[in-house]
């Protein structure tokens, strides 16, 4: 598409979004791809809506206020980067522009303090945890608050898992096959501590020696997707020098953390340690792509044939095209039936802060993967993303027809272990 | 503006747009060349809605356009400057499925693909393929008569149709045709199919299926130029065969579709050929014997046959995808559809290349050679100074020499905005004014889709960028 971006005034960031707009041919082909538009029907919430707005406004043709509430309600699954024909790089355009607008955006003081409160705990475990358990308190309260401090709660468990500190070091069980570092993830460390223990023993098993470096934090994705790129700059910055080690690979187990390391390229363009990013992004893998490149050790066979549906995370399906290396290792486990969830590539409507921003699609989204997922009659839902098993679990619960949800490096844990897959009954 | 407070008797605000935010992403079709900003854009729900909406524009003498998905290439749905845009979108229902009858009833905005994937499970589908049926909406399909790789063994969508409940630009409601493919008096559905929307909006559709072929045989053959893929297609129908499909890819949609996809085409070849034969297992068995020796002979350096249904998809998909795909190799490029006889593609095909080397543009072509329908794709930089014009000139030329050939101005995609300047090309003054006294018999103010498909009338907004310049000095404005 053609356009008259200023891209020059614009600078670094400006070249990103106008390659991305140039892209577009405004085919249509992403309509049918997006969660958004598939629950509005309307040309503003599509993918080349929302392109065609941001080089409006881009172009000054039109206001960033008349844009903006469309742009907030993309939920940034990047479903259609994996429809478009013409590989407009979505992602990268959308991304760049929040992190370009919100800085002349106007909120009103809600607003601010709400985005705060989720920037300033979510990525810190610690914080993040001492908020959970006040959150806790609020549960009971809940009808009374305003909508958009229901949502959190509603994703809270009612428990928090306690919690179980991080060694520095895994040594290899065996033959060392391998060296990695690992990224541990903030939210998963506090709602789910065991999708990292988890993790972290079938990596020992296959002979991986896995190094937790300290001083990591936060990849960033939670900041540069909704558009705080200094935030985002700091976090990654501290990763830069976490990371700076010599292994074989940068492991996640986190979808929205492994595109978001994956994206490092794309923050620092233009800035001085672009090289760096670039050198770090391209050795970020998601574990189940490492565990298939590596070759997995054999699993013993479960006690009872089980029927597992695999949910397919936005940040490993369309931001990194991983979809393959996850059923295979769940193929590999014997007496498991994969089955696929029909509108597969469809977003749960998690999408990181998304459905505390934008509860009213997010919820819908969330009830129609619900009901696909049941739709399968599986016994178990397994996925690679914190975010989509928080969203899923609350979903299936408010259906009244709760199957377990668990991590895939989970579900193989338990296979190794040979210990029960599914809860007694 | 008591207009629009009018409009909202009938639309809640939800369904009445009209904020510049709201207009701006349905300024556009897939034809971009063209921009229009619409006074509002209403989205329907109903029949009664459409027919409130219509009965608007006739009280108020603004015209309008019907739009479902936007993906027309010659711009058929782009808006009308303040203009009504009636987004068919939300009517998008399956009415009624009947597998005794074979039949489906749908709304306007219900999508093409979703059509098969209901018939499905009852061994049927619905035959029109074109490329965007993951996209295109049925009301869509009609108003352009859509065609699709297997509209040579099957026909366009006009022989797929059998009945369509049509709002007249006059608000009056008509049913035209039946459930049963024999009707009694004139044919007014094939009147109505392919009018552009230039004689109303259709509402509800009803549509033939057909039972799901039982075996595909598809043979992807690499040939080392265009002419041989083209005498390839002649000889497959001089041997009597009869495929489902016959396609043809140049070595630039070849790379294009190979960059989107990955169909693991040949990257190399000058030509591929696809060629798909489907039907009853026996006979299909039998066809694709005759079938190899016929391409073997014809030259191909490399031929495959999809041993899977996952391969075949896969061979489709790099097809399907071209189009768009050929945004990978150039920022613009203007889509053609001109049609020749079967018999003289090859030399089509030469011109086309003569041409490319005129204009120092590069041409891609895909195209449905079973039936002639050529579609070249002219890339071009628009922000390179007159390269649009010049684009534009050679696209006009290739038409001009498909009617010269023997053939038409397009097979598939309608003429829209983008053709009406050729249509005298194609016919005679007498011709043109006899279609035209159709249209004022059933539309004497020229409300729906005004300034499509007849040559002149409002001058295209081309390259018209944002707000009208009285907007922006903040003498008019549109809240």
């Amino acid at each position: 598409m053609q356009h008259k971006i200023d891209v020059e005034k614009l600078g670094p960031q400006g070249e990103i979004m106008a390659h991305a707009i140039e892209a577009c041919v405004h085919c249509g082909f992403c309509l049918p791809a997006c969660p958004t538009y598939q629950v509005l029907g309307e040309e503003m919430d599509s993918p080349r809506g929302r392109i065609f707005l941001m080089k409006e406004v881009l172009e000054g043709n039109l206001s960033m206020e008349e844009a903006q509430p469309y742009l907030d309600k993309c939920l940034g699954c990047q479903g259609c980067v994996t429809a478009c024909p013409s590989g407009v790089p979505y992602g990268e355009l959308i991304t760049t522009y929040r992190g370009w607008s919100e800085p002349q955006r106007h909120r009103s003081p809600f607003q601010k303090l709400f985005r705060m409160g989720l920037q300033e705990t979510l990525p810190y475990p610690s914080r993040f945890r001492a908020a959970a358990a006040l959150g806790r308190l609020g549960k009971p309260i809940k009808p009374l608050l305003p909508p958009l401090l229901q949502a959190p709660l509603e994703l809270l468990p009612d428990q928090l898992p306690k919690h179980q500190p991080l060694p520095e070091l895994v040594p290899a069980e065996g033959e060392r096959r391998a060296r990695v570092a690992f990224l541990a993830g903030c939210a998963q460390q506090v709602l789910q501590p065991n999708f990292n223990h988890a993790t972290l023993r079938v990596l020992a098993r296959n002979g991986v020696e896995v190094v937790i470096p300290k001083g990591q934090g936060c990849c960033g994705a939670l900041a540069m997707h909704t558009g705080e790129r200094a935030r985002a700059l700091h976090f990654a910055r501290t990763n830069l020098s976490a990371f700076a080690g010599e292994y074989d690979a940068i492991l996640t187990n986190a979808a929205g953390c492994g595109s978001g390391l994956k994206e490092y390229p794309l923050l620092f363009h233009g800035e001085p340690e672009q090289a760096q990013a670039h050198q770090l992004a391209a050795k970020v893998k998601d574990v189940s792509v490492f565990l298939v490149e590596l070759g997995l050790k054999a699993v013993p066979p479960l006690e009872r044939p089980l029927k597992v549906a695999y949910h397919d995370a936005c940040h490993l399906a369309h931001a990194q095209q991983v979809r393959a290396e996850p059923r295979r290792l769940l193929r590999s486990i014997p007496g498991l039936e994969l089955v696929e969830i029909p509108e597969g590539e469809l977003c749960c409507g998690s999408a990181g802060t998304y459905n505390l921003e934008q509860p009213e699609i997010a919820t819908a989204l969330g009830e129609r993967k619900a009901r696909n997922i049941l739709a399968t009659g599986a016994e178990l839902v397994v996925t690679g993303n914190i975010g989509c098993f928080t969203q899923i679990q609350s979903h299936l619960r408010r259906l009244g027809r709760e199957i377990p949800v668990l991590h895939t490096l989970e579900l193989l844990d338990r296979a190794y272990a040979q210990s029960p897959i599914l809860p007694n009954r | 503006m008591m207009l629009l407070d009018e409009l909202g008797q009938f639309f809640p605000p939800g369904r009445l747009l009209h904020r510049p935010g709201e207009l701006a992403p349905y300024e556009s079709d897939a034809l971009t060349a063209f921009r229009a900003r619409p006074l509002a854009v209403v989205l329907p729900e109903s029949h009664e809605e459409v027919v409130a909406a219509v009965r608007w524009c006739a009280r108020h003498r603004i015209p309008y356009v019907a739009r479902g998905s936007g993906t027309s290439l010659s711009g058929g749905s782009l808006p009308i400057d303040g203009g009504l845009l009636i987004g068919l979108n939300r009517m998008n229902k399956l009415l009624r499925l009947d597998p005794q009858e074979r039949i489906a009833v749908v709304e306007p905005g219900f999508i093409n693909l979703q059509v098969s994937n209901a018939a499905a499970p009852h061994g049927l589908y619905y035959a029109p393929d074109p490329s965007s049926q993951p996209v295109s909406t049925i009301g869509g399909n009609l108003a352009f008569n859509s065609g699709g790789a297997h509209c040579l063994k099957y026909g366009m969508t006009s022989n797929h149709v059998l009945a369509a409940r049509v709002v007249l630009p006059d608000g009056e409601t008509v049913v035209l045709g039946g459930e049963s493919l024999e009707n009694t008096g004139p044919d007014w559905l094939g009147l109505f199919v392919g009018s552009e929307g230039l004689l109303g909006i259709a509402t509800e559709i009803t549509l033939r299926l057909l039972p799901k072929p039982e075996t595909y045989h598809t043979v992807l053959a690499a040939y080392d130029s265009l002419e041989k893929a083209g005498d390839a297609v002649a000889a497959v129908v001089a041997s009597g065969l009869l495929p489902g499909a016959m396609e043809i890819m140049d070595s630039l949609a070849i790379e294009a579709a190979e960059a989107a996809v990955k169909a693991g085409y040949p990257r190399e070849a000058r030509a591929l050929l696809i060629v798909e034969l489907e039907g009853e297992t026996p006979q299909v068995e039998a066809e694709a014997r005759y079938l190899d020796e016929v391409i073997r002979r014809s030259g191909a350096y490399e031929v495959r046959v999809a041993q899977s249904a996952e391969e075949r998809l896969k061979i489709w998909k790099g097809r399907k995808a071209a189009f768009s795909a050929v945004g990978r190799l150039s920022p613009d490029y203007i889509v053609q559809d001109g049609v020749v006889p079967r018999s003289r593609l090859g030399q089509a095909l030469a011109e086309i290349e003569r041409l490319s080397a005129r204009y120092g543009l590069r041409v891609a072509n895909v195209f449905h050679a079973g039936d002639g329908n050529l579609h070249p794709l002219i890339l071009y930089n628009g922000r390179v100074a007159g390269e649009f014009e010049r684009a534009e000139e050679l696209a006009g030329e290739i038409l001009r020499l498909c009617v010269a050939l023997g053939g038409s101005i397009t097979g598939e995609h309608g003429v829209g905005m983008e053709k009406k300047a050729y249509m005298p090309e194609m016919f005679s003054e007498a011709d043109l004014a006899a279609m035209r006294r159709i249209r004022l018999a059933l539309d004497p103010l020229e409300l729906s889709n005004r300034g499509k498909m007849f040559p002149g009338g409002e001058a295209p907004a081309l390259h018209q960028a944002g707000p009208h310049p009285l907007e922006r000095a903040g003498v008019i404005s549109r809240e």
